[in-house]
């Protein structure tokens, strides 16, 4: 039987000399009707690249597909050629016969257009619907994504939808013509992991209904374990390895593949924590950092005038302490308030309530800015690109009075070196380097004042996922030599498994569990921290899906002047407790 | 140095260079009096000389010579574009990064000022300063200046809003950085490419807006040349006497296209992502 996609030796290449600049060096493979194909890799890797090719969208890219071939059965039978297909050809392709599903849902949807307009767009222009045959059609497609409450939900702008939500109405745009090919672009890169798995287990969910096939292409391959047939692992735009998916977990060939599986973090339901909790060592041992009743609200304000009709309660008491050269890890979803309250340790927001204790001495929220360091999430965006490293590395000290003299500078290359950079550095500019290089530049410039705490805000969820694992285990290393505690945010269970010794996971501002790591992560008693670990994809979960919840998170927004009930807590062995559920 | 042998190493870049340097050297000469001609005397007998080897671009209906007028003329224009330019771009600067910075009510009253400004067409506006302040090179200096400071507040306020809320200010403000390190360092230095690509084109519309207003008889006064003037004594012999509008209509012509190709040049050089790693 011809497979409904084949692909051979295809080559992509980018700029005014394609052919030189190659991307995607020769790949081949077969989809047939109901297949679904998970292709993984770095970023580089030309994953999406192959992606849109099989669209031809990397034509409006400024790619250039220079070998190969590239055939779809269509609905009739005939073979259509992808290769050398003209643009008006492919448009009628696109949509009908190929659909495809982005990575940032938010930036994919026009903001200005209602959600039920962009839906019954694709069925005017590929199915001729107008008028309220059209708006019945695409209240039909919101229904099968299972968005509740459709036919209001039409009526609504992409900023009134959370991104599970709109990456559901993307769904149901790219399946609005049943195309028997789909294809989805890391779809749930930017999703919470439990939004992820809802997400996950609707894409299986009309496969089953719909018979389409499905290319994933994502760099979790412990995603890929949930919903392919087939895996293609790629590196530097070839296909190291492809074969069927219980074949490419249980024995992989090719070193990448098996670097992929046992290096990178997966989650291990609380076996892989590390054995070297600081808590029993020393019970007299001050604490680095006490965080006490910590709110955070912001005044919502109808006008300019009028004075505060409630408030958004972002923190609302949040307790803990950090013994040194110990990570507790803050783990919950976007909006849960984890970021806020790292961002109020630090002085960068200003809390409404609540006492920090730095070290020994008692400091004011204002002040504590100096013992507390921090690594942001975007290594990107947290250096200045007009500043050569020196400068950078040196902002630090000259911020509290320092000066750059021989000793500083000792300092600075001892640091560099310290965390894998070479001595060069000083001299070139932040673009010079990877963003693996750059989130080192940012933990040395956070070392530079020497601090007892530093906060590592995502601190690696904007690498790829083997530069995560070395990252972390740098982190580690420096932990132990210079005694550091971290206070480590992250929505990604599988690595703060490999970092911390405590986890408290917070829930709509407020902590709901807190405890020791391996105790969290294998018994979790709050009903929330349950579902969260049960969202978390793991390569031993094979074609295992959960149950579709659509609940949202509660709002934070309270009328003025409310305060929430104190919390009662259960005890669970000697550090692990429990928000009691009302 | 690298910037500059960038410039040179661009195509528009080469050409704007050039008109632009040429330009530069001519507004030397003139303004230190190193013309063929004393720009002001009358050469009586040779009134509305065609151009020959003695006059180079002729002379005018008082026997002036025109080369030398122009050569004047540019050295007028470009110290007022300069200096008009130099007061917008600092005032520009200062506005912008102070309402980009204190926020709240700074940058609301920064900005209805500057909107009301940028409400006035910008000949209009310097024509109202001038009327108000009397007609004079300095005058013409602070009008045109006023006219562009909006231009530069707004040029500086938007970008500056975005880099303050870039993560590497965040990091800044946890290291206890002071605010000025911070404006001038993080925003500041990350301002300089729009800043300079601005500057560049100002440039241009200052001499348009500065031969404009000696044009209407509110910039440089009569005796002394300017390139607008020299444009509005050639009105009633464009038929006798055409080299006189031609030298000075294609010199501020030239000039225009000069500086527009330039800052294109510098838009695209300035840019940091093309600035090449060293190997």
């Amino acid at each position: 039987m011809t497979p409904l996609l084949s692909v051979r030796d295809l080559h992509v290449g980018f700029g005014r000399d394609p052919q030189a600049n190659e991307v995607v060096r020769g790949i081949s493979f077969d989809l047939a009707d109901g297949e679904t194909l998970a292709i993984v890799g770095e970023s580089g890797s030309g994953k999406s690249v192959t992606a849109l090719s099989i669209n031809r969208l990397i034509d409006f890219g400024g790619g250039r597909i220079t070998g190969g071939a590239m055939k779809l059965k269509r609905a009739d039978g005939s073979l259509f050629d992808l290769t050398s297909a003209a643009e008006p050809q492919l448009r009628g392709i696109r949509g009908a016969e190929i659909g495809m599903i982005f990575q940032e849902p938010m930036t994919s949807l026009n903001p200005v257009l209602t959600i039920g307009s962009q839906i019954e767009e694709s069925f005017r222009l590929h199915r001729g619907l107008t008028g309220r045959q059209a708006t019945a059609a695409a209240k039909d497609a919101l229904d099968r994504v299972r968005i509740p409450d459709a036919a209001r939900r039409l009526k609504y702008t992409p900023n009134q939808l959370s991104g599970g939500m709109l990456q559901r109405v993307m769904i149901a745009i790219a399946l609005a013509c049943n195309p028997r090919l789909l294809i989805a672009d890391e779809p749930t890169t930017a999703l919470d992991v439990t939004v992820q798995a809802q997400i996950m287990a609707l894409l299986a969910e009309l496969k089953r209904e719909t018979g389409m096939s499905v290319i994933f292409i994502t760099h979790d391959i412990g995603l890929v374990a949930g919903i392919a047939d087939k895996v293609m692992v790629m590196q530097n735009g070839q296909a190291v390895e492809q074969g069927e998916l219980n074949q490419i977990l249980d024995r992989p060939r090719h070193p990448y593949t098996q670097h992929l599986l046992q290096d990178v973090p997966h989650f291990a339901r609380g076996g892989a924590t590390r054995a070297d909790g600081q808590r029993d060592k020393d019970p007299h041992a001050e604490p680095a950092l006490k965080v006490d009743g910590l709110v955070v609200r912001f005044p919502l304000k109808s006008n300019f005038f009028s004075r505060a009709t409630g408030a958004v309660h972002a923190v609302d008491g949040v307790d803990f302490d950090l013994m040194p050269g110990e990570t507790l890890a803050i783990v919950g979803e976007s909006g849960s308030g984890k970021s806020t309250t790292a961002k109020a340790v630090l002085g960068l927001v200003r809390s409404t309530r609540g006492s920090f204790s730095v070290g020994a001495r008692k400091a004011s929220a204002e002040r504590s800015a100096k013992p507390v360091q921090m690594v942001f999430q975007n290594p990107y965006a947290s250096l200045n690109p007009r500043l050569a490293i020196e400068s950078i590395l040196a902002e630090p000290v000259i911020a509290n009075g320092g000066r750059v003299d021989t000793e500083t500078r000792a300092k600075m290359a001892s640091l560099l070196e310290r965390v894998g950079l070479p001595r060069n550095s000083l001299e070139r500019y932040p673009h010079e380097f990877s963003g693996g290089q750059r989130q080192r530049l940012c933990i040395a410039r956070a070392l530079m004042l020497n601090p007892s705490v530093v906060v590592l805000d995502e601190a690696v969820s904007a690498l790829d996922v083997s530069v995560q694992a070395k990252v972390l285990e740098l982190l580690v290393e420096l932990q132990r030599e210079f005694g550091l505690a971290y206070l480590f945010i992250s929505h990604d269970i599988a690595v703060v498994e490999r970092i911390a010794h405590r986890i408290a996971v917070i829930y709509a501002g407020q902590i709901v569990e807190i405890g020791d790591a391996a105790s969290v992560l294998s018994k979790p008693k709050h009903s929330y921290t349950k579902k969260l670990i049960a969202a978390v994809p793991t390569i031993d979960r094979r074609r295992e899906h959960f149950e579709i919840d659509t609940r949202q998170v509660p709002s934070l927004v309270r009328p003025q002047g409310f305060e929430p009930a104190p919390a009662l807590w259960e005890r669970f062995g000697s550090d692990h407790m429990a928000r009691v559920e009302a | 140095m690298r910037t500059l042998r960038a410039i040179f190493g661009h195509g528009s870049g080469r050409i704007g260079g050039v008109i632009v340097s040429v330009y530069l050297l001519i507004a030397i000469l003139g303004l230190f009096g190193l013309t063929p001609h004393n720009p002001i005397t009358q050469f009586r007998v040779d009134r509305l000389h065609a151009p020959n080897g003695a006059y180079w671009m002729g002379t005018d209906l008082f026997g002036r010579d025109v080369a030398s007028r122009l050569m004047a003329g540019i050295g007028q224009s470009f110290t007022v574009a300069f200096f008009s330019v130099a007061f917008a771009t600092l005032a520009g600067t200062v506005l912008g990064l102070a309402a980009a910075w204190l926020g709240r009510r700074w940058d609301g009253v920064v900005m209805r000022i500057m909107d009301v400004l940028l409400a006035f067409p910008a000949i209009l506006l310097a024509l109202l300063i001038v009327t108000v302040a009397g007609p004079g090179t300095w005058t013409s200096v602070v009008a045109i200046g006023i006219v562009y400071t909006p231009i530069f507040t707004r040029v500086v306020r938007g970008p500056a809003l975005s880099l303050k809320a870039r993560e590497f200010v965040d990091a800044a403000r946890t290291f206890g950085s002071s605010s000025s390190y911070i404006v001038t360092r993080h925003l500041l230095l990350n301002l300089v490419a729009p800043l300079t690509v601005q500057v560049t084109l100002a440039l241009a519309w200052a001499l348009l807006t500065e031969a404009g207003l000696s044009f209407l008889g509110l910039g440089t006064q009569p005796p002394a040349a300017s390139l607008g003037l020299m444009l509005s004594d050639s009105r009633n012999l464009m038929e006798t006497a055409p080299w006189l509008m031609i030298f000075p209509g294609l010199t501020i012509m030239i000039s225009i296209l000069g500086f527009n190709l330039l800052g294109d040049a510098l838009r695209d050089i300035l840019d940091p992502r093309m600035r090449r790693a060293p190997a």
